[in-house]
Formats: structure tokens, C-alpha cells, sequence
């Protein structure tokens, strides 16, 4: 295959891209070599194992996925809006709208969340970084490069267009030739492995990491909501990876898993992709769960109500998770009794659901709510996730699902959780923990406005899909070819344009904040409101976190430290600190793999073996190191203490 | 914290590095299971798909899987006795063990390389049908666990002939002798579900 | 301030939009509020049953939310030093009732879902005195991206239309020779999968006339969108003579035809007065490979269906 081969050609969105990612790639290297800043990038960002920093890496990347992932579904939106003006073709449709689902769950709403948990679950339970540092940057140099690989595909080979869920035998070689497929199958498992060992490092981190005296039922609600996550990941991810490689072999050495040929089973991916994916939804929605639980408490001024109740529903919620993945294909005709018993099943989750609900509402019973834009979005997701969530239980009812399956209904209900929960909650989360992250606030003013405008748009944009499905639009329809289906649809668009600008204005807001606001003075940004141990650290954080650690036995320990005058600096206390060092060997690692998964994609064998060849001999020269940190001394801990502390 | 270190107790769980390691490692053997489960699930659902390929029954000999089972259980033996030396402090003895084991899993990787070769002689490859990509895909992901586990123990063992036994030497020897047990564990099963199975239905 | 003033409006708003918002599409007359079948109504009686509750759910938590954040906003005029209860974290009772009363609309939910479910398993039973009638059986196969419908025992088929009678239930068999796709008449009823090598049975009935919009509603690549169809429902003596016109004056399909037409594009409409199903039965291993097996080369082109982007060339 020649380069020209490779390069896709033909369209004018194409050539567009083309143009902007060759100017931003030669964009970025003259600005750091203008400004002299390569020395400083490699030194304090490629080779970081902080996971302050690692987590902060995530949420850039994030963002810049959520922005990739947002100009799809405006491209969508667009072409269904106005179906004459052949914006796109029926190809490029399919080509857009199964990476916008990609890359937002994927890519943008894991990476965004793991991100926050990077920088919040150390801080949270009084640990200095990660069970396994250098496993943690392995792990976003994995996410990173596998996302680089997926949305290459855009301007080299061509993306896949078989839907998120890539069903085979469509997927399959037979009936998607060529490398689109390939790069979702190798993008995806390059940025898998990265999730499941983030799963094992968080668990290993909570489990064995928390400070002095502190219970697993005196944790903050925010590191629960991790730790259950954490353990759906290390038991779904695995069923992701065998699904992706059993298609890759299908694809690549012609192996018979899910062919349409020498008897292979296509339904059998279905089954095997939700098994993974429906816990998935879930990995998703938990920790937006904690992170709401949190605002909410601190800005109610109040405890959390049903704290254990709040834990057992998400440890319910997990297990459910894992038994209710038939409900995303009730229509393969199991017969009735299956169905019947993952629809039961599916309803149940909408039980412990409720009960978080009702807790979320019972905290702000009785409470002094302040609306700070992070309050904003953590409360509008309450009734906006009661649509999502109702329309849920609907869908699980089977025998309705069988006129819900594959419609607009469906594409209404996951945006209506996905965007409710998970999307405001890495919203609401970034602007509270903005301050811990950057040392100062996001302007609120702009911050509301941002909300609002959002909010607005996402109702408009999705509460007509529901009539639309009701009316029997189906999903990854590219074209509104039924007139009726036309007003709810340019609707729907005006709706997504609110999205697309409120997210304008909260990415303003990032740099507006950043020249103007205030820098913070103390750790505890939000009006001396912080209860969990994070507040307790100086802002910015020294990058030992805390210079002692303090001793926890109840929940919201930094409420009573502040009523007795504690802080996480006590100079009797003091010892070394020991610390890791930074490491090259995670990027190049990963880099290598990523060429191994870029050669596999294109079915270029030499190349596939080199980088694995480089991969496998750098985790040789990972095992032969024996250097395992420094101390950080009694005496610059102090002086760093003091000058944070003001003493 | 690394710098506490307990002055009793099996070296490798002195350190908190030492303990967090090694419970990382067992949740990595339980993500290991759920991998492996679904690669047998994904077999027995493609179960007696063989479409133009030779069955199972024709092809599966009893002797061979027994050599092979034989092999791997040994080595899982002296892998064990390898442990042992450790914790008695006796490095000589820890690598000699670890050897016999490295030289029975080559033993056992010979075996099943020759197994996989005579298949496809026979016309069962892992093209022929969807049954026969299931079955390789299930024992060549043991294979290549194997294989790997050999690999890794003969970087460790470069690795105590230069350092001796420390925390993280003897960490290092513990956590590849669970990977081995672990290994072992999935013989089994490939053993009685695939071979065994197969033999008779 | 002002945000919050908007936020207390709003919140009055939502419910009385929803309603509204369902009235007014009520007059749109969604096709799947509006069934022309059995199936379809009993799945509309089901949708109708579980949204009172849906609606009870939400009007219960939007009035509670609205209350907390009204009622305990912090610098509401007026606030009262017992309206703070910083350290109030739990009540057993209460917690309880809101465990249990999900857990019971959960069990009113279950039982109709499942009664239905056998139900649409089988055909739907006849009005009140009349007899029950046996089965229409129609082999609905798709090929990317045309529908084939066959009636074995009138022998005949026909491509991309289907008639059946009304008040007589219809035993679709559903297969496909390619890509995983579902058939979807929303006015009559629910979907099903069509898969390569299964055959699944669903079962619909018209008991209105009418030209009803079918589709495949399952994503399966570049021809997705035109993979429609309508549905002719007519009285038993208009469907017959239909039958007998297509026996006496459409020529049989012959195995080659059949082959041409399995090639990934888009086809006319058309009647043939025999069926494919004595060449290949695509819901078996034997008969499922053959697009994969012959065709796959034609996959790799990009189809640039041109006539797909014009709305009427399949309206």
C-alpha cells in the first residue's frame, strides 16, 4: 500500500482537517523550540509520574476529545437539520457518528474522570501519589497514544463506520475492508490496557494507602465511588480486550470467530461487547455519582444524608451491572424468559438509583445550598437525570424495548444519562477542583453563563429525540428523508449549537480565569467549606501532597481539624518524605506500542513486530532498574511549608 | 514510607512496596481470570462449529496432553520448592529450582508447539473454522503466557545473580511463582474442559 | 440572584411543558402511539402503563427538589435557625420507604412486561367470536440493502414491498444473508434481529387497512438509510387476488437473478412468482456465507449511492 493509498481523499471536511492538524503539528514544536520550552515539557510533563500532574494531562486530553467529539455531533446535527444541502454523504455520516460515540465514552468521559480521580483520591485519602507511580503514567502514555491512533484514522486510512458497538459481521472483514475498522480495534486496545491497570493501581492505591485510622467506611463518598468503579473495570476490561482481539485476529489472520464464513458466530460479539459495555456505563456514571455527592454536601453545608446507604447502592449498583448486558439486544430473539429475566433485572438497578436520588435530595433537606457554578451543575443534574433515568426504565421494559430498540428513544435516553451524569459531573468536578488543580478559581459570572447555556441547550437538543423515536426515527439515519421527522430535528440542532456554544464559553472562561482570577490564598478555596481531606492540603499542592498526615477516624475528617485548628503540617511530626523519580521509560514504552498498533492496523508486519520488539525491550530495561526514588529532607520540606503557609 | 520496613516476616512483604505489589499483582490475576473465562466461554460457544475441518475427537491424543499436563504440574512443584529455598534464605537452592521449572515449561511449550504444527498438518488451523479459532486462540493464549513466564523468569534470575536476595528480589520470585501457579490452574481447566471434553463428546 | 430567579421559573415550567409537549405530539400522531395491530397495541398499552408511573416518579421528585432548593436556599429572606441541620445524616424509616416503594413499582412493572412478552411470542389471539386463523407465513430476508419477502406456500416474492391481509396474523421468518439487520413496522409492532444463520421468529397483524412504513432499523453501513419498505395491508379477497396476479403474470426467479440480486446496492421493486428458498436458506451454516464468501471484493468500493441522498427516491 502506497502513501497515497493511505491518505483519504476526496472531501473538502478532509482536506480541512488535514490542513489544521499539519499546522497544529508544526505549530507545536516551533512554539517550544521558540520559547525554549522542550527541555522543560520533557522534564516536568512527558516524564511525570505526579499524579497531580498525570491527572491534569487527562483532563486536557480530555477536553480536547470532548471538542473533537462535540464537532461530530455538530456535523450530524447539521446534516440532519437541513438534509438538502448534502453536507455530508451517507459514508462520511457513518464515519462521523461512530467516532463521536467513541470518542466521547472512550476517550473523553473516561480519561476525564480517571483524570479527576488521578488528582482528587490521593489527595482525598491522605496518600502521596499512587500505589504505583510509574504504572500510572504507563497507563495515560497508553490512553494518549491509543486516542492519537483512533483519530488519525480521520486523515490516514480512513475512520471506522460500523457504530461505537462495531456489531459483526459488519465490522468484519468481509463486509468492512480496509483499515477504518482496524484503527477502532487497535486504538481501543492500546487505551485499554491503560484503563485496566489504572483500575488495578487506584484499587491497590484506596486499599492500601489510606492515611492512619481512616476506615474503608470513613472514605470520602468521591473515593468510594472510585473504588467500586475501580473493581467493575478490572472485571469488564478484560471482556473488552478478548472482544477486540478475537475481531483483530478475525480481521488481520483470518480467524473465524464472528465470520459470516466456516461457521462463525456474529451474535456472539454483541454479547461479548456489553458484557463489557454495559458495565462500562456504569464505570462512567459512579464516580460522576461522587463527585455530585461531594458538591452537594459542601455547598448544602451539610453531611452527606445515608452515607452507607449512598456506598451499599453503588456496590449494588456494580453488581447489577454485570447481569443486565442482554438488555442492549432483547430484539436478537432469545425467547421470552430471557428477556424476562434481564428485563426484571435491568428495572432493579432503577432501586438503589432511586435511593441516591432521594439521599441527594434528603442532604439538601434542612441544609443553606449556595449556588456556585459547581452547586449549578450538580443540581440540574438531578432533574435532568430523572428523564434519562425514567426513559431507562421504559427501555428495560423488554416487550416496549422491542419498539424503543434502535430508535431516536434510545439515542434521547443514554444522552439524557450520559450527558446529565456523566458530562455535567466532569464539568461540576473541574470547576471545584479547579483551584486544587491550578491554584486558582474559574470565574463564576462566566461559569453561569456557561451553565445555563448548556443546560438550555442540552434539553432542546435532546428532549425532542424521545417524540422522534415515538415516531419511528431510527438511529444512524443520516438523512431526515420523512418529513414529519424535519421540525423536531432543526430543533434538536439549535439545541446542539447551545452545547456546542455554552462549552465555547466554559473553555473562555479557562483562559479568562487564568489571566484574571484571583490567586487562591489557602487550600480551602470554597469559603473555608471543604470536609475532605483534599482541602486540607496548601494550594498548590507541594508535590509530596501532605508534609504529615493526619489522622482520620470519622467521615469529613477536615471539618473537625478545622474546628480544633489542625492542619496537614506538623513540624514535630516531620521526616523525610520518599518520593519516585521521574521516568522516559512509560512514553517510549507506549510509543513503541502505538507504532507496533499503527503497523497492525495497516497489516504492515515489520512494523507491528519493531514496535513490539521496543516495547518489550524497554519493560526489560523497566525491569533491570532497580532505582526506586529519593527523600525529600525534613528541611525543604519546611521551608516549602512555610513559604506555601504564610509562616 | 518505604522506609519502614519490618525487621520479621517473609522479606518480600517487609515494605509496604513489597505488600502493595504483590496485592496488585493478585488483582491483576483476577482481571487474568476473567480474561481467560471468557476466552473458555467463547470456546464452548463455539463448540462443534468445525464446519469442513477435521473434529476434535479425530485429531485430540490422549498422550501427549498427558506429557504436556504432567510438565506443567511438575514445574508448578518445583516452582514451589523454588519459594521455599527463598524463604529458607538460599539462593543457590531458589535458582536451581527456578531452572527445573523454566526447563519444564520449555519442555511443555516444546510439546505443545509440536501439537500445534501436527494440527495443522492435519488440516485444523486457525483458519479452517470458527471451533478451530477458538481452540487456538484459547490454548495459544495459554502458550503465550507461558512463554512469556519463561521469558521473565530468566530476566529474574540474571537479576539475583547480581543482587542476591533482597525486598525486591525476592518480591519479584514471589509474584512469578503465583503468575506459575496461576498458569498451572488454567492447564487445568484447558485441560479438562478442552482435551478431555473433547475426547469424549 | 438572577439565576436562581430563572431556576425557580423553570422548574414551574418543566412538568406543564411535558405535559403539553405530550399533548401537542399527540396530534402529531407518533406512529408508535398510534398502533394498527394487535402487537403494536399491546406494546402501546404498555408504554401508556408504564409512563403514569414515569410521570408520578418525576412529578414526585421535581416537586421535592423544587422545594429543597427554594425552601433552603442560604440567604433566602426570612430563613429560620431550625431550617439548618448541619449534622443530620440518616433516618431509618424514611430510608426504608424510599427502598421499598421503588421495589414495588418495579414488581408493577414487571408482571405486565412479562405476561407481555409470552404474549407477543405467539399469534395474537382473535376478536371476540371469531375464529382463530391460521398463520400467513412471510420469509423476510434481507441483503445489503433490499428486503426479500417470500411466501412459501403462495410461491411467490416479492423485493422491497410487502402486502399482507388484515386480521390475519403474519409468522414473519427473519434471516439475512449478510450484515445483522431488524425489521421494523412501527405502526404494527416491535422489531426483531434478522441474522445470517438464525432464523427468528416474530409474529405482527394489521387489523386496519392501510400503507404502513417498514424499515431496517439496524444499522448495517452505507444503503442503511434506504433499506425501507411499505406495507400494503388489504382485506383477504384483495390480498388473494393480488397472490394470483403475481402467480399468473411475474416471471420466477431463477437462481442466477437471485445471486445478482444478493450483490451489496440498491434495487427496484419487483415480484417474482417463485421464491429464493429452494436455492439458499440463509438462516442455516450452509446458507449463510454466501455474500461473505462471493462478494466480500465488492465491499471494498465505496457504493456512492447517489440516489439514496434524493428524499423521494424512497418515500
Amino acid at each position: 500500500m502506497g502513501i497515497t493509498d493511505i491518505l483519504v481523499t476526496g472531501e473538502p471536511i478532509i482536506y480541512a482537517a488535514m490542513v489544521s492538524i499539519a499546522l497544529v503539528s508544526i505549530a507545536i514544536p516551533v512554539l517550544l523550540t521558540y520559547f525554549k520550552k522542550w527541555g522543560w515539557l520533557w522534564r516536568e510533563w512527558l516524564t511525570t509520574v505526579d499524579h497531580k500532574k498525570i491527572g491534569v494531562m487527562y483532563i486536557l486530553s480530555a477536553l480536547l476529545m470532548l471538542f473533537r467529539g462535540g464537532m461530530d455531533a455538530l456535523m450530524m446535527r447539521v446534516q440532519l437539520a437541513f438534509p438538502d444541502l448534502g453536507f455530508l454523504d451517507s459514508q462520511h455520516y457513518n464515519e462521523i457518528f461512530t467516532t463521536h460515540g467513541t470518542v466521547m465514552i472512550i476517550f473523553m468521559a473516561m480519561p476525564f474522570l480517571i483524570g479527576l480521580m488521578n488528582i482528587i483520591v490521593p489527595l482525598q485519602i491522605g496518600a502521596r501519589d499512587f500505589a504505583f507511580p510509574w504504572l500510572n503514567a504507563m497507563s495515560f502514555w497508553s490512553f494518549f497514544i491509543g486516542a492519537m491512533l483512533f483519530n488519525i484514522s480521520f486523515v490516514i486510512g480512513g475512520s471506522p463506520d460500523a457504530g461505537w458497538t462495531s456489531y459483526t459481521p459488519l465490522s468484519g472483514a468481509a463486509l468492512s475492508p480496509g483499515p477504518g475498522q482496524n484503527f477502532y480495534l487497535m486504538g481501543l486496545q492500546l487505551s485499554g490496557i491503560g484503563t485496566l491497570a489504572t483500575g488495578i493501581n487506584l484499587m491497590v492505591t484506596i486499599l492500601k494507602m489510606r492515611a492512619p485510622g481512616m476506615k474503608l467506611f470513613h472514605m470520602p463518598i468521591f473515593t468510594w465511588s472510585t473504588l467500586v468503579t475501580c473493581f467493575i473495570i478490572v472485571f469488564a476490561f478484560p471482556i473488552l480486550t478478548v472482544a477486540l482481539a478475537l475481531l483483530t485476529i478475525d480481521r488481520i489472520f483470518g480467524a473465524h470467530f464472528f465470520t459470516l464464513t466456516a461457521e462463525g458466530l456474529p451474535m456472539m460479539w454483541a454479547n461479548l461487547f456489553w458484557m463489557w459495555g454495559h458495565p462500562e456505563v456504569y464505570i462512567v456514571i459512579l464516580p460522576a455519582f461522587g463527585i455530585f455527592s461531594e458538591i452537594i454536601a459542601t455547598f448544602a453545608k451539610k453531611r452527606l444524608f445515608g452515607y452507607h446507604a449512598m456506598v451499599w447502592s453503588m456496590i449494588i449498583i456494580a453488581l447489577l451491572s454485570f447481569l443486565v448486558w442482554v438488555h442492549h439486544f432483547f430484539t436478537m430473539g432469545a425467547g421470552a424468559f430471557v428477556n424476562s429475566v434481564f428485563s426484571i433485572s435491568t428495572m432493579l438497578i432503577a432501586v438503589p438509583t432511586g435511593v441516591k436520588i432521594f439521599n441527594w435530595l434528603a442532604t439538601l433537606y434542612k441544609s443553606k445550598i449556595e449556588f456556585t457554578v459547581p452547586m449549578l451543575w450538580s443540581l440540574a443534574f438531578i432533574p435532568s437525570f430523572i428523564l434519562g433515568g425514567v426513559t431507562g426504565v421504559m427501555l428495560g421494559m423488554a416487550a416496549a424495548d422491542y419498539q424503543f430498540h434502535n430508535s431516536y428513544f434510545l439515542v434521547a435516553h443514554f444522552h439524557y444519562v450520559l450527558i446529565a451524569g456523566t458530562v455535567f459531573a466532569c464539568f461540576a468536578g473541574l470547576v471545584f477542583w479547579y483551584p486544587k488543580m491550578f491554584g486558582h478559581k474559574m470565574n463564576e459570572r462566566l461559569g453561569k453563563w456557561a451553565f445555563w447555556i448548556f443546560f438550555f441547550g442540552f434539553h432542546v437538543c435532546f428532549f425532542p429525540q424521545y417524540f422522534l423515536g415515538l415516531d419511528g426515527m431510527p438511529r444512524r439515519l443520516f438523512i431526515t428523508n420523512v418529513v414529519e421527522w424535519l421540525p423536531l430535528n432543526v430543533i434538536s440542532t439549535v439545541g446542539a449549537f447551545g452545547m456546542g456554544l455554552g462549552f465555547i464559553v466554559f473553555v473562555y472562561n479557562v483562559y479568562y480565569s487564568f489571566r484574571h482570577a484571583e490567586r487562591e490564598k489557602t487550600g480551602d478555596s470554597w469559603n473555608g467549606n471543604g470536609r475532605t481531606l483534599e482541602w486540607a492540603t496548601t494550594t498548590p499542592v507541594p508535590f509530596y501532597n501532605f508534609a504529615t498526615v493526619p489522622y482520620v477516624d470519622e467521615i469529613d475528617p477536615y471539618v473537625r481539624m478545622k474546628e480544633e485548628g489542625k492542619t496537614t503540617y506538623d513540624e514535630s511530626q516531620l521526616k523525610p518524605i520518599h518520593m519516585p523519580s521521574y521516568k522516559a521509560t512509560p512514553i517510549i514504552m507506549m510509543a513503541f506500542l502505538g507504532l507496533a498498533s499503527f503497523g497492525l492496523v495497516f497489516e504492515w508486519m515489520p512494523v507491528a513486530i519493531f514496535g513490539l520488539i521496543g516495547g518489550v525491550a524497554v519493560m526489560i530495561l523497566r525491569s533491570f532498574d532497580y532505582d526506586d526514588g529519593y527523600y525529600v529532607s525534613v528541611e525543604e520540606i519546611k521551608r516549602i511549608e512555610r513559604k506555601a503557609r504564610g509562616l | 514510607m518505604a522506609a519502614e520496613e519490618l525487621k520479621t516476616g517473609p522479606l518480600e512483604y517487609r515494605t509496604q512496596e513489597g505488600r502493595m505489589t504483590i496485592l496488585g499483582f493478585w488483582i491483576f490475576l483476577a482481571a487474568e481470570v476473567v480474561l481467560f473465562a471468557t476466552l473458555f466461554a467463547t470456546y464452548a460457544v463455539l463448540y462443534g462449529r468445525t464446519a469442513d475441518a477435521p473434529t476434535p475427537m479425530e485429531l485430540f491424543e490422549p498422550g501427549i496432553v498427558l506429557v504436556m499436563t504432567f510438565l506443567l504440574l511438575t514445574s508448578s512443584f518445583t516452582c514451589g520448592l523454588a519459594i521455599h529455598q527463598m524463604r529458607r534464605g538460599n539462593v543457590k537452592g531458589l535458582m536451581t529450582w527456578m531452572i527445573v521449572t523454566l526447563a519444564l515449561g520449555f519442555g511443555f511449550l516444546g510439546f505443545e508447539i509440536y501439537e500445534f504444527v501436527h494440527y495443522v498438518h492435519e488440516g485444523a488451523s486457525l483458519t479452517s473454522s470458527a471451533y478451530w479459532s477458538g481452540f487456538f486462540v484459547l490454548a495459544g493464549t495459554h502458550g503465550l503466557h507461558v512463554t512469556l513466564g519463561t521469558g521473565w523468569a530468566i530476566l529474574l534470575l540474571i537479576q539475583i545473580a547480581r543482587r542476591g536476595l533482597t525486598n525486591v528480589t525476592s518480591r519479584k520470585f514471589f509474584i512469578i511463582s503465583l503468575y506459575w501457579h496461576f498458569l498451572d490452574v488454567i492447564w487445568i481447566f484447558i485441560f479438562t474442559c478442552v482435551y478431555l471434553i473433547g475426547m469424549v463428546i | 440572584m438572577k439565576a436562581k430567579h430563572l431556576r425557580k421559573r423553570w422548574l414551574g415550567l418543566l412538568p406543564l411543558g411535558l405535559i403539553l409537549f405530550l399533548s401537542g405530539c399527540g396530534q402529531l400522531e407518533m406512529t408508535v402511539l398510534d398502533p394498527k395491530g394487535p402487537a403494536a397495541e399491546s406494546q402501546y398499552e404498555l408504554i401508556k402503563y408504564s409512563l403514569w408511573f414515569m410521570l408520578g416518579i418525576i412529578v414526585v421528585v421535581f416537586a421535592l427538589f423544587a422545594f429543597m432548593v427554594i425552601k433552603y436556599r442560604e440567604n433566602r429572606p426570612g430563613r429560620k435557625e431550625s431550617d439548618y441541620a448541619p449534622n443530620l445524616h440518616g433516618n431509618t424509616t424514611i430510608e426504608i420507604i424510599w427502598t421499598v416503594i421503588p421495589l414495588i413499582i418495579v414488581i408493577l412493572l414487571s408482571i405486565p412486561t412479562v405476561t407481555t412478552l409470552f404474549d407477543l411470542e405467539k399469534p395474537a389471539e382473535p376478536a371476540e367470536g371469531e375464529e382463530a386463523k391460521e398463520p400467513l407465513v412471510i420469509h423476510a430476508t434481507t441483503a445489503d440493502w433490499k428486503w426479500f419477502f417470500s411466501y412459501p406456500e403462495e410461491d411467490i416474492e416479492t423485493v422491497n414491498y410487502l402486502h399482507i391481509p388484515v386480521d390475519r396474523p403474519i409468522e414473519f421468518h427473519l434471516t439475512s444473508a449478510d450484515s445483522m439487520t431488524a425489521l421494523w413496522i412501527p405502526a404494527l409492532g416491535g422489531q426483531k434481529y434478522n441474522m445470517a444463520g438464525m432464523m427468528n421468529i416474530l409474529y405482527l397483524e394489521a387489523d386496519e387497512e392501510g400503507v404502513y412504513d417498514g424499515r431496517n432499523s439496524n444499522f448495517n453501513g452505507e444503503g442503511f438509510a434506504a433499506q425501507t419498505f411499505k406495507v400494503h395491508a388489504e382485506p383477504e379477497e384483495d390480498f388473494n387476488s393480488w397472490v394470483s396476479d403475481i402467480q399468473n403474470e411475474a416471471p420466477e426467479l431463477s437462481k442466477e437473478q437471485y445471486e445478482e440480486l444478493l450483490k451489496p446496492g440498491l434495487t427496484e421493486k419487483d415480484e417474482y412468482s417463485s421464491t429464493h428458498l429452494e436455492y439458499y436458506d440463509h438462516g442455516t451454516h450452509e446458507g449463510m456465507g454466501f455474500v461473505a464468501e462471493n462478494y466480500a471484493e465488492l465491499f471494498k468500493e465505496k457504493l456512492h449511492l447517489d440516489e439514496i441522498e434524493k428524499q423521494e427516491e424512497f418515500q
